[in-house]
C-alpha cells in the first residue's frame, strides 16, 4: 500500500469516526445546557456544567421509575433464559438420545423465526394468565424469546469440551445434577458470558413489547417511558436530550466492559 | 433409559418456556389468520378471505403496496450501505493498524443504542428549526442545503434509509473485521509474491472469501426491514394509529402490522393482521432459507 493510500485510508476512518460519533456528542452536550441555549443555538458547547436537565428527567418524569423497571425486567429476563437453556444445552450437546437433532433443530428455528408476528397471540395468552401490564409477563415472553440463541452458544460449548470429563466423574459415582452444576456448568462460563452480555442489548431496548403489554406508566421500561416523555416535555429539548443519555449510557458502559463478549455474540452466527 | 430420563428433565423448562411464548403464538396467529373475527370471538371459517382482504379492503388496499415497497427500499438501502461502506471500513481497519481497537469501538456505539432512541434523537438532530444539522451547515456556509428532511415527501424515506444504515453500520464493520482476521494470511501473500497489486489481491482472493459475511449480512438486514418499527415510529414522530411520515412517505410493512393489530381498532383486527403476519413470516422464512442454502453451496 502506498503512502497516498495510507493516508486517504486514515481519513476516511476517521471522518467516518466523527459522523458515528457526533450525533452522540451533540446530545450528551446538550444534554448539559439549559434549554433556552439549545433552541437559539442548537450546536453549541455547555457554557456551565449543569445536571438540572437529568434532574428533571429523573424525578418529574420518572425515569428513576423506568431505570428500575427496565433493570428489573432485562436482568429477570436474562436470569430466566440463561437458567433453563444451560440445563437444556447441556443434555443437548452432551448426552447422546433418540430425538436430540430434532429437538436441537426445534430450538434454534428459532433462530429464524420472526416471534414479533405472534404478538397478538401473546397478548390474549398473557390476558388469560392475567400477565397484561406486568413485569413478569414482559419476562417470560423475552426469556422464551432469547432461548433458541442461548441454545445455539451453549450447545456448541458444551460440545467442544473433552468428553471425558464428565465420564471420569461418573466413574466415580458422582450424581448427575451435581456433575452439571460443579463440573460442567463452571466451564462453560465464558458462553454464559456471551449469552447474558449479548442478550441484555435488545431487551434494554425493546418497545414493541411493553409498548403492546404495559399499560400503567409506573412499570413502564425505558423506551414507552421516553415516547410518554418526548410527548409531555416536547418542547423541554434539553431534558429530552437528557432523557436519552439517561437510556444510552447503560448500554455505552456494557460494550466498554464487555466488548469481546458483544463481539462473541454477533459473529456466533458467521461459524454455522 | 436412565439418561434419557435425565435428559428429559434437563430440557424440560426450556422446551416448555419456549413452547408456549414463543411458538404457540406463532402458530397460533396461523391458525387465527383462517377465520372471521368479531372483536376476539371467532365468526366463521374466513378460508382465504383475510389475506385477500388485505390487498382489496379499504384502508389496506391504499397502504399495503406502498408499506412494502418502502420496506424493500429500506432493505436494498441498508444492505447497499453495509456491503459498501461497511466493507470498505472493515478492510481498511484490518489494514491499517493506528488506533485500531478505538475507532472499531467508535464504529460499533450507535449500533447498540436502541431504534427507538436513534429515531428520537435524529428527529431532534433533523428539525428544521431548532435542529443542530441545519445549524451545522449554516455554519459551514451551506445553510442554503438545508430543509426539512423529514417533512419533505421527496426526502422523508432516503432520510429515514440513511439514519438506519449510520445506525446499523457498526455490525458490518465488525462480522466483516472478524471475517479478515479468519482468512489464513497465505493466500494473500501467494498473491503478493505473484506481484498482486493491493486491489487485484482484494478483488481476486479476499472478496470471494467473504462471499458468506455478505450472504449472512444480506439475510440479516433483510429479516431486520421486514421487521422495522421503533426507528421509524420515533424518527416520524408517530403515534402508530395512522401512516407515517408526510402523505404516509415513511409507512414500512411492521408499522402497517402493528397498526392493524392494535391501532386502527377494526372488527376484524386479529383476522387481518393474522393473514399479514402469515404472509411476513413466509417471506422471512423463504428469503432466510434460500439464501442459506445458496451461501452454504458458495462456500
Amino acid at each position: 500500500m502506498t503512502r497516498t493510500v495510507r493516508l486517504a485510508g486514515y481519513l476516511l476512518l476517521w471522518s467516518y469516526a466523527a459522523v458515528a460519533l457526533a450525533p452522540m456528542l451533540v446530545m450528551l452536550l446538550n444534554s448539559l445546557r439549559p434549554n433556552a441555549d439549545v433552541l437559539s443555538v442548537p450546536l453549541g458547547l455547555p457554557s456551565t456544567l449543569d445536571f438540572t436537565n437529568y434532574e428533571t428527567a429523573w424525578t418529574e418524569a420518572s425515569f428513576s421509575t423506568y431505570v428500575w423497571n427496565s433493570v428489573l425486567v432485562t436482568a429477570g429476563a436474562v436470569a430466566l433464559d440463561v437458567g433453563v437453556a444451560l440445563p437444556a444445552s447441556y443434555a443437548l450437546g452432551r448426552f447422546g438420545f433418540r430425538g436430540r437433532a430434532v429437538l436441537t433443530a426445534y430450538f434454534l428455528a428459532g433462530l429464524m423465526l420472526p416471534v414479533r408476528l405472534g404478538i397478538l397471540p401473546t397478548f390474549h395468552l398473557l390476558g388469560s394468565m392475567n400477565l397484561i401490564d406486568s413485569r413478569l409477563g414482559l419476562i417470560l415472553v423475552y426469556a422464551a424469546g432469547g432461548i433458541p440463541f442461548s441454545v445455539f452458544v451453549m450447545t456448541a460449548f458444551f460440545r467442544g469440551l473433552p468428553a471425558d470429563l464428565d465420564e471420569a466423574a461418573r466413574l466415580d459415582g458422582a450424581g448427575e445434577l451435581r456433575i452439571f452444576a460443579r463440573i460442567m456448568v463452571p466451564l462453560v462460563k465464558p458462553a454464559i458470558a456471551t449469552v447474558v452480555v449479548f442478550r441484555f442489548v435488545p431487551l434494554w431496548n425493546d418497545f414493541f413489547y411493553p409498548l403492546v403489554l404495559l399499560r400503567s406508566s409506573d412499570r413502564y421500561t425505558l423506551p414507552v417511558g421516553l415516547t410518554q416523555f418526548f410527548g409531555e416535555f416536547q418542547t423541554n429539548w434539553a431534558a429530552l436530550f437528557a432523557g436519552l443519555v439517561i437510556t444510552t449510557v447503560p448500554l455505552i458502559v456494557l460494550f466498554v466492559v464487555a466488548t469481546r463478549q458483544i463481539v462473541e455474540g454477533l459473529t456466533a452466527g458467521l461459524g454455522r | 433409559m436412565r439418561r434419557r430420563l435425565i435428559a428429559f428433565w434437563f430440557v424440560l423448562p426450556a422446551f416448555l418456556l419456549y413452547t408456549v411464548f414463543a411458538v404457540y403464538p406463532l402458530l397460533s396467529a396461523l391458525a387465527n389468520s383462517f377465520w372471521r373475527w368479531q372483536g376476539t370471538a371467532r365468526a366463521g371459517f374466513a378460508g382465504t378471505d383475510n389475506f385477500t382482504g388485505l390487498f382489496t379492503t379499504f384502508p389496506l388496499d391504499q397502504q399495503l403496496w406502498p408499506a412494502f415497497w418502502h420496506t424493500m427500499a429500506f432493505f436494498a438501502g441498508t444492505m447497499l450501505m453495509q456491503n459498501t461502506v461497511g466493507l470498505l471500513i472493515a478492510v481498511l481497519l484490518a489494514e491499517l493498524p493506528v488506533a485500531r481497537r478505538f475507532l472499531r469501538t467508535v464504529f460499533t456505539v450507535p449500533y447498540l443504542v436502541g431504534g427507538l432512541v436513534v429515531g428520537y434523537l435524529w428527529s431532534l438532530l433533523l428539525s428544521p428549526v431548532f435542529g443542530p444539522v441545519g445549524a451545522g451547515l449554516d455554519a459551514m456556509g451551506l445553510g442554503a442545503l438545508a430543509r426539512p428532511w423529514l417533512g419533505d415527501p421527496a426526502t422523508a424515506l432516503p432520510t429515514v434509509i440513511l439514519v438506519n444504515a449510520w445506525h446499523h453500520l457498526g455490525f458490518p464493520i465488525l462480522l466483516f473485521g472478524a471475517a479478515l482476521a479468519g482468512l489464513p494470511p497465505e493466500y494473500g501473500e501467494c498473491a503478493r509474491v505473484d506481484g498482486a497489486t493491493a486491489w487485484q489481491r482484494f478483488r481476486r482472493v479476499t472478496l470471494p472469501l467473504l462471499l458468506p459475511s455478505i450472504g449472512v449480512i444480506s439475510i440479516l438486514t433483510f429479516l431486520g426491514s421486514m421487521n422495522t418499527f421503533e426507528l421509524v415510529y420515533a424518527l416520524s414522530g408517530a403515534q402508530g394509529n395512522q401512516p407515517t411520515g408526510p402523505g404516509g412517505a415513511t409507512d414500512v410493512l411492521g408499522l402497517l402490522f402493528y397498526r392493524i393489530a392494535f391501532a386502527e381498532g377494526g372488527t376484524n383486527a386479529i383476522g387481518q393482521s393474522s393473514a399479514l403476519a402469515v404472509l411476513l413470516f413466509i417471506a422471512t422464512f423463504v428469503v432466510a432459507v434460500t439464501a442459506d442454502r445458496f451461501i452454504r453451496s458458495r462456500s
